[in-house]
């Protein structure tokens, strides 16, 4: 399998490489937002890097993707640089959004990221006016819109899909499914449990993949993707995964066991998972695991000393681009 | 001799010019291709430019929204027709949190146009709202209200040629009036009001429909031999303030009138700012008119009794004209 669908060994350790970096970024992000430093909190995506490694391993460059409030793994594996996206969460003009998002804000129309959000099943939506847009410039190219198992159950995510049914639009649905909206179980509020037969309800095709396996889900989005710029539409991909931090930095969540999360933790962990692949076809050593580890740990501590040597936004800059001004003559 | 075209020709007439201009630009919402919408605001246009770039949507107000602002955000031109102003209310946070908020935060532009139909007539209290106020305070949005066809199809000529989120508010009671338009380069700016009537006496600040029963109290006032200048505003944002505080300093009496109920409405707004910019012209108090903050009533006495009559706009004339 890994020779045939999923890439050359480069590949591989290149998604492993970045679920490790994504991983040292949360972990440290998460400890900067308890020490005040990160403006607004954010929400820890730790647990489900294979979700945005796969999917972006499987995009071309300048692919769109619009996002949710849960974005820091997404942007990462975009390809922005931890320097600039730890620049953000410190609201810093050097970071993504030139300070004025944060973490739940991070986006770059230039760069095919047409942002995070803080409102549920929205990135979805702009996701889908993006593949329109690519349809109507006759661009070969997909849009990947993002959300959550919680943007399940608002209407507009439905709108959204039959929407793009109907136009046959190049999007990809990714639900990362990480099975709790904030602190409610998916399974509470959901009818009819299963999320791809509601997708596939709108005729569109729909599964669920496994959001632990990063070549899973690549391999999902890669077909996804052919199947969009072949004119045939968009996909639903639920992918199931597990964030092992709270909702938001400095949650004391009771609505999940120990025993639950150590069990993600143990025996599902994408990034375990991946490694243990690759040493067992011998696609890794431990030298090699070593050297990434340590040059993960190396680019984040850069990536924090830049974000805290960088200026904040200009205050003298509070109306500039609130619009073009072409309207104000 | 031709007759000049309608408010809604306005309209056909600026689309169909600017969509052969830049093929980025297409429309879409419920019921455009045959019927045309419902003011004819695009009728034949399907006819014209085809289903791709005239799309018929579902009644799915926010998704339609969505699609405009990630289209937009990919570099097209979509005008989003909501037909009803009110149905925008499906669709506020892709309106608000989206279209107005993403390019203060995310290196873009959403050029978007909104247009709905908009104003006081009947049928009662969902397809009857003011909405003018809240689009107007929220950063990042533009708000036009064109009172003639004329300038219907010169502020759509200059939003679509923008980089902008627009709310285009056309009004229903407009929608068969009939007037002259400009060519293919007459475009109205945003932001600069137009002075309807000259008058030396004292000025009314309108727009939109209103301007009617302002011309009307106006030349009540006329035959008792005072003469009413009347400004419209034409966007409500950005507004022109200037023009207002000059009309200030000139006539010393103002009086501002829209059909919106009045608490925290557009009417003060300008009365306040005006105020401030200039109350050493004023020889009395700024007079607001404008609705009960009552829901539309289907009813059309309860619905006379709502919004402003032209005596109340006579009433608020003469008490400045008292000063």
């Amino acid at each position: 399998m890994v020779g045939e669908v999923m890439g050359t060994r480069e590949e591989m350790l290149a998604m492993l490489r970045m679920m490790m970096m994504i991983r040292n970024f949360e972990e440290t992000a998460d400890k900067l937002t308890l020490r005040g430093k990160v403006s607004g909190g954010m929400h820890n995506s730790s647990g489900q890097e294979a979700v945005a490694v796969g999917v972006m391993s499987a995009l071309a460059p300048d692919d769109v993707i619009a996002t949710t409030h849960r974005s820091h793994h997404h942007t990462l594996a975009k390809g922005f640089s931890a320097r600039e996206v730890m620049a953000e969460l410190m609201t810093k003009a050097t970071g993504v959004s030139k300070g004025r998002g944060a973490s739940m804000h991070l986006g770059d129309v230039a760069r095919g990221h047409f942002g995070g959000n803080g409102i549920v099943g929205a990135g979805m939506g702009i996701g889908m006016g993006a593949a329109l847009g690519i349809k109507l410039a006759g661009d070969k190219k997909v849009a990947v819109g993002f959300v959550g198992d919680g943007g399940m159950n608002t209407g507009r995510t439905w709108e959204a899909v039959n929407m793009a049914a109907i136009w046959k639009l190049p999007l990809i649905v990714v639900v990362d499914n990480n099975q709790y909206a904030v602190e409610t179980f998916i399974e509470r509020v959901t009818a009819g449990g299963d999320l791809p037969k509601r997708a596939s309800g709108f005729g569109l095709p729909a599964s669920t993949i496994d959001g632990q396996n990063v070549l899973e889900v690549k391999d999902a989005v890669a077909k996804a993707r052919d199947f969009a710029l072949a004119g045939n539409g968009p996909t639903f991909l639920n992918a199931v995964t597990y964030r092992y931090y709270g909702h938001n930095v400095g949650e004391k969540g009771q609505y999940r066991t120990l025993e639950e999360i150590e069990d993600w933790r143990t025996n599902r962990d994408p990034i375990d998972q991946l490694a243990a692949r690759l040493f067992a076809d011998g696609l890794l050593d431990q030298a090699t695991f070593d050297e990434m580890t340590a040059s993960v740990e190396a680019e984040i501590k850069d990536a924090v000393e830049f974000a805290e040597n960088s200026p904040n936004p200009d205050p003298a800059d509070v109306m500039l681009n609130v619009d073009s001004g072409k309207l104000r003559g | 001799m031709a007759s000049e075209p309608t408010y809604s020709e306005a309209y056909q007439s600026g689309i169909r010019e600017e969509m052969n201009n830049n093929p980025k630009i297409f429309i879409m919402g419920t019921d455009l291709q045959e019927r045309g919408g419902h003011f004819a605001q695009v009728k034949g246009i399907a006819q014209e430019f085809g289903g791709e770039r005239v799309r018929d949507t579902p009644i799915s107000e926010a998704a339609m929204i969505a699609a405009g602002v990630g289209a937009a955000m990919y570099g097209m031109r979509p005008v989003v027709d909501l037909n009803f102003m009110d149905f925008a209310l499906g669709a506020m946070d892709e309106i608000i949190n989206q279209a107005a908020h993403i390019r203060y935060m995310f290196n873009g532009s959403v050029p978007l146009i909104i247009r709905a139909t908009s104003g006081i007539a009947q049928a009662g209290a969902h397809h009857n709202n003011s909405f003018e106020s809240f689009f107007a305070h929220t950063p990042g949005l533009s708000v036009a209200v064109p009172g003639t066809p004329w300038d219907v199809k010169g502020l759509l000529k200059t939003a679509l040629r923008a980089d902008d989120p627009v709310i285009f508010m056309m009004h229903k009671k407009l929608t068969g009036m009939r007037g002259p338009i400009g060519g293919p380069e007459d475009l109205v700016p945003f932001g600069k009001a137009r002075i309807a009537r000259e008058g030396a006496d004292a000025t009314l600040v309108t727009y939109g429909y209103t301007l009617i029963p302002a011309m009307k109290a106006a030349e009540t006032l006329a035959a008792e031999g005072k003469q009413v200048e009347i400004l419209d505003l034409r966007t409500l944002f950005p507004m022109d303030m200037d023009a207002v505080i000059e009309a200030v300093k000139r006539t010393g009496r103002m009086v501002v009138v829209d059909e919106a109920p009045l608490f925290a409405s557009i009417t003060a707004e300008i009365a306040a700012t005006a105020s401030e910019a200039a109350f050493d012209s004023l020889k009395g108090p700024i007079v607001r008119v404008g609705a009960q903050r009552a829901p539309l009533s289907a009813d059309p006495g309860m619905v006379e009794a709502t919004i402003p009559s032209i005596s109340d706009i006579e009433a608020a004339l003469r008490k400045v004209l008292s000063y």
